[in-house]
């Protein structure tokens, strides 16, 4: 596996609408976000038609944001996002998993009264508007939350099971689909998987987070090409407390794996209506047409400065 | 000297009497009221009634959904007798419920800020996180001079110790002030001696306060600040006090597709263009505010609102986010918070509160569920209280799973002991019931800190000992009397005076909305105006059923069926004579109450009630009356199967009332750019109706008969100025002279066709572009017609002429029609353009 790699992200929306807008108003989550082992290393947006009004801000979560409004009719909007990232390899080996903290002690961390009080984990410990706390989850989920399991090991086979019993099916759901019904008809795209393991994993009391990012398109030689490459994607990310405070691990129930140097991360919220790629709010159109374009190509990698970077 | 009110009147120990002190006496400040009442007479106090009754039909109009005339939503309630309150006992309320709505701003700042609360363990994060209302969006945004809350209610209750509690919070958009008000306004004229000599307090200042705010919190730069009040519109059950409120404090009530944001800012969009609004008081729920940034699916909001908030140029009152505080489990973190961010003990408690999310008080509530009652802990969850006591077997059962499997969820809470008021019986003569009551009380934000509106809305249970007091279950209200302390009134506002520079003297805040609706309002006005004197005509020929009126009749209703008040005689044409009577009666009543007729009388006055109901605000109350009335004759004559004589009657009424409309038009309203689309609607509505129905009567075989030209001359009201001119039968050519081209008989085309165009002249002066070519021509074209050419012709003889004056008569409607489509397509387009959410992953 890669130690670090470098890819360059072309991200072209296309809307195509019946008849003229008047007005459109749009929120972009298009810039991948620093982090830990990711650098945003050049970034561009080009907005057709020109926009009358553009700036950029970090979100409450703080992921880079773009907003920008059209004042003028138009019949199309085409959105192109560039982006050049570097990703290091940072997932955790499967006998780290099991030598996590048991789930119980991962929930007891965040339940109320507990000293200090994690404010980021909290955040992603309730029901958002996607994503509901309910029973059902719950019970879903205890088959792979035995007592005194290790946190990250459950987790791991919670999305086993996800990937085992569900079915990839773009034709299934929708954007308003509720996550009970993905959980009843076992079939979604990487939006539902994700929002199921999410509602699972709050619904037992562990904080997790929605990831919209990218998937390499084209795989190295001899690997498989991932579900989800040719267009944006998504995962979760867990909260596992330990010694120095917490951290957050990805999960991708779509792929069953843990991402690695092939996931590219966007932006992270408490489910996709925080971080959708482009969100907006247009005045006239009618019918339109939408068409997503993503291509994720690898570059050679720059000689490495970082003495560090042999992970 | 008739018996004591107060004898028949039960004295209860378990809970807390207002009016009554335990030893039996009348409380001091009740006293006097008290005496008055019961020197009263069963009479007096009937009338009393009558009135309250009364104002309260007349002015509730919205209560009753226009659209349904069978409304199921009852009309306010309100009791005339006050709930009373010493000068000392408000004192203390209002300083306990100010330093509640400190705090609740404080609390606000704090989880919209730093968030010291939970990071210091003082509130629970699920409280925060968990609760819907929390505006993620919204955090890190400090409003102007870190006001959240600009109006905040609170609703107390009394236990049978005397002391207030607090049971709950409204900061959202908190309702009801307008009702208070509305309350004050009847309630005062019902009582006026005890009112004036008790010295009640008034409630005008705390409204000028919170305009004050408003205006001096307002980010203007420079301008004088333009404040509007957002509803989400009359389908909302409080949208009668919204308009309530709009009127009473002066700003433009606007709906969300009334506003939009440029580069930032908060623009109205009016007849004259945009207008920058520099403060927004909502009273649409805080998620809906926005779809860009917040819930998606709202059509009611203004995108991009937000970030003009965040962008520090407009102030929306209360603060977006504000909703967070309306939560059931809150009042139990209270003193913990009061005591971090003021540093004060608080003032008055909130009922007994445990918030299931704690171990220990989720214990607690199962182990005492019998005297709990358990909601849920966020409004979201709409879950109706469930009292402990009533559960038994499976359903406690299950009840306790749900607790124990999301106990962050459910709140328990102390049963309310709500104390006792008077409210006067409506069954009896002379009777006091005991009936329980809360308060609601209202606080504003101002420069010098949190002020209380000395009074609020008592809110009274259906029942003696009711345990919880809704509106919408059969309470009642009454308004809140708080006495004058004999020392002098110290609160005073700095009121920024209106100097020469603000004057304003057009109406150039008036949305494209409300002169659309204006626009039609004047036109269904017209048009139900119309069609009554239509049915009049063939209703009091069907009366007068003489062989000799048949022909009359005839063609009567030939014209009713080609103006389309009347279906189509499909092959099988109903005759005239006396056995074909009950079926042409049976079609003329069905043209005035048949709702589904879509050019009947009751399908119009329904399209003016509404298009009536939109722009309320922009009515004087007795305009509303007038509305109203008519709206209930409607439904009582609908209700009583009516017969022919009811029908005249009520057309008789209903033409009063359309008249009555139309002179509140012309004598009541502000010569605005609004007022002038309301008149032109009405020129162009009775210039169509005119035109059509004389070119018809000219074309129509039927009208060659006897009598019609009677009838011709009554249904466009000129029947007494053409027997006053000529003392004779009728004839064809004076009669075309003064209905056509009479142009002082303001039933005549002509006099229409002239006022329209002038007022068309003043709208192209101030708008620009309105005016009109094709109508000077159709003037010029009706003028040039020789009148001369129908003498010494009978009717029946004259059908050349009789075509040509059609046809300029036709010509005119028809520029009339093309006109209102172009003013629509001009002045109305963008109405009903509502923002769609799009997503893309």
């Amino acid at each position: 596996m890669a130690t670090s790699a470098r890819y360059h992200i072309d991200h072209r929306t296309t809307y195509r609408y019946e008849s003229a807008v008047s007005l459109s108003r749009q929120h972009l989550h298009l810039t991948p976000r620093d982090g830990a082992w990711q650098r945003c290393l050049e970034q561009c947006i080009v907005i057709d038609p020109e926009p009358t009004h553009c700036h950029s801000r970090v979100d409450h979560f703080g992921n880079p944001v773009t907003q920008f409004d059209i004042e003028a009719p138009h019949s199309r909007l085409v959105v192109r996002a560039q982006s050049t990232v570097e990703v290091r390899s940072h997932a955790m080996a499967q006998c780290d998993l099991r030598s996590s903290a048991s789930w119980e002690d991962g929930a007891r961390a965040l339940a109320y009264g507990a000293a200090p009080v994690l404010l980021e984990a909290n955040r992603f410990l309730f029901e958002s508007p996607y994503v509901r706390v309910k029973r059902e989850f719950a019970a879903y989920a205890m088959p792979s939350f035995t007592p005194g399991r290790a946190l990250l090991d459950a987790a791991f086979d919670l999305m086993r099971r996800i990937h085992g019993e569900f079915e990839f099916d773009p034709e299934a759901t929708t954007v308003a689909t509720p996550v009970l019904k993905i959980l009843e008809d076992k079939r979604g795209v990487c939006q539902d998987f994700a929002h199921l393991m999410l509602a699972c994993l709050r619904s037992l009391g562990l904080p997790a987070r929605y990831v919209s990012g990218y998937l390499l398109t084209q795989p190295p030689p001899g690997q498989p090409r991932l579900i989800g490459a040719d267009a944006s994607h998504a995962w979760i990310s867990l909260y596992c407390p330990n010694a120095d405070g917490g951290t957050w691990i990805d999960f991708d129930p779509t792929n069953n794996l843990l991402p690695d140097t092939q996931h590219i991360t966007l932006a992270w919220g408490r489910d996709f209506g925080d971080v959708s790629p482009l969100r907006g709010v247009i005045l006239g159109g009618d019918a339109h047409e939408l068409d997503v374009a993503v291509t994720v190509t690898p570059l050679e990698p720059a000689p490495s400065t970082d003495e560090g970077s042999a992970l | 000297m008739p018996r004591t009110l107060l004898s028949i009147y039960p004295r209860t120990t378990d809970r807390f009497d207002e009016m009554l002190a335990a030893d039996g006496e009348v409380r001091a400040p009740w006293r006097s009221f008290f005496d008055q009442l019961n020197a009263a007479t069963p009479e007096q106090m009937r009338h009393r009634q009558n009135y309250v009754r009364r104002r309260i039909l007349e002015n509730g109009v919205t209560y009753n959904v226009y659209a349904d005339p069978e409304g199921t939503d009852r009309p306010w309630e309100l009791d005339p007798l006050p709930l009373i309150l010493s000068a000392d006992e408000w004192q203390q309320i209002s300083g306990a419920i100010t330093q509640r709505a400190r705090l609740l701003n404080a609390v606000l700042g704090d989880l919209y800020g730093e968030q010291t609360l939970i990071k210091s363990g003082t509130l629970p994060p699920a409280l925060v996180y968990g609760h819907n209302g929390f505006l993620w969006p919204c955090q890190g945004i400090k409003p102007p001079g870190e006001t959240w809350l600009h109006l905040y209610a609170a609703d107390l209750a009394r236990s049978p110790d005397g002391r207030w509690w607090v049971i709950a919070d409204r900061t959202q958009a908190p309702s009801g002030a307008g009702y208070a008000l509305e309350n004050r306004l009847i309630v005062s004229r019902v009582f006026p001696d005890e009112f004036r000599d008790l010295g009640v307090k008034h409630l005008a200042d705390f409204f000028a306060a919170l305009q004050g705010t408003l205006a001096q919190l307002a980010p203007h730069d420079g301008e004088t600040p333009l404040i509007v009040l957002l509803t989400p519109g009359p389908y909302n059950e409080t949208y009668f006090e919204h308009a309530y409120l709009a009127r009473y404090l002066g700003y433009p009530l606007v709906e969300g597709q009334d506003l939009t944001v440029r580069d930032e800012r908060v623009y109205l969009k009016t007849l004259t263009g945009l207008r920058r609004v520099h403060a927004i008081l909502r009273r649409l729920d805080d998620d809906y505010c926005d779809p860009l940034e917040l819930r998606g699916d709202s059509a009611l909001g203004v995108p991009g609102l937000l970030q003009a908030v965040r962008a520090g140029n407009v102030l929306v009152a209360n603060a977006l986010g504000s909703g967070l505080l309306e939560s059931a489990a809150l009042p139990g973190f209270l003193p913990g918070a009061c005591a971090k961010l003021l540093g004060e003990p608080l003032a008055m408690p909130s009922v007994g509160t445990w918030w299931c999310g704690e171990p220990a008080a989720l214990e607690f509530a199962i182990a005492n569920l019998d005297q709990l009652v358990i909601k849920g802990s966020f409004p979201s969850q709409r879950m109706d209280p469930v009292f402990g006591s009533e559960l038994k077997g499976a359903a406690r059962d299950e009840l306790i799973a749900r607790l124990r499997a999301r106990p962050q969820a459910y709140v328990a809470q102390e049963l309310v002991a709500f104390s006792q008021a008077p409210a006067w019986s409506t069954k009896h003569d002379r009777r006091l019931l005991p009936r329980g009551v809360a308060l609601r009380v209202y606080v504003a934000a101002t420069a010098s800190g949190y002020t209380v509106m000395p009074g609020g809305l008592t809110r009274v249970s259906a029942a003696t000992n009711a345990r919880y007091i809704s509106m919408q279950r059969g309470g009642s209200s009454k308004d809140t009397w708080v006495l004058s302390e004999p020392s002098a009134n110290t609160f005073s506002l700095l009121k920024t005076r209106v100097g020469k520079a603000d004057l304003i003297r057009s109406g150039s805040n008036l949305s494209s909305r409300v002169v659309e609706n204006l626009y039609w309002f004047g036109r269904y006005a017209e048009r139900c105006d119309d069609a009554a004197r239509l049915l009049r005509v063939g209703l009091s020929r069907l009366v007068d059923a003489g062989a000799d009126a048949a022909p009359a009749l005839a063609s009567a209703l030939d014209l009713c069926r080609s103006l389309k008040l009347l279906p189509e005689a499909d092959g099988k044409a109903i005759g005239v004579d006396a056995d074909q009577h009950s079926e042409l009666e049976t079609l003329l009543l069905d043209a005035i109450c048949d709702d589904q007729q879509r050019d009947g009388i009751a399908g119009n006055i329904r399209r003016l009630l509404w298009v009536g109901s939109q722009v309320r605000e922009r009515f004087s109350l007795d305009n509303w009356y007038a509305l109203n009335r008519l709206q209930r004759q409607l439904q009582r004559y609908s209700k009583a199967r009516p017969e022919i004589s009811d029908a005249l009657a009520f057309l008789d009424q209903m033409l009063l009332a359309t008249s009555s409309l139309a002179g509140f038009a012309m004598d009541n309203m502000t010569r605005d750019d609004g007022w002038r689309f309301l008149i032109v609607g009405r020129r162009i509505e009775r210039l169509i109706f005119l035109c059509d129905a004389i070119s018809q009567f000219l074309l129509l075989e039927s009208t060659r008969a006897s009598g019609s030209i009677e009838w011709l001359l009554e249904l466009t009201d000129s029947i007494i100025t053409y027997r006053s001119r000529y003392m004779a039968q009728p004839e064809l050519l004076p009669a075309l002279d003064l209905i056509i081209f009479d142009d002082a008989n303001p039933h005549a085309v002509i006099f229409q066709l002239k006022n329209l165009i002038r007022y068309l002249g003043r709208l192209g002066r101030e708008l620009g572009d309105a005016d009109d070519e094709t109508l000077a021509l159709a003037l010029a074209r009706l003028q040039s017609f020789d009148l001369a050419r129908f003498e010494g012709l009978d009717f029946g003889a004259c059908g050349e002429p009789c075509l040509a004056l059609a046809a300029s008569l036709d010509a005119i409607a028809q520029a009339s029609a093309a006109l209102s489509d172009r003013l629509a397509m001009r002045y109305f387009t963008h109405i009903g353009d509502v923002g769609r959410q799009t997503l893309a992953a």
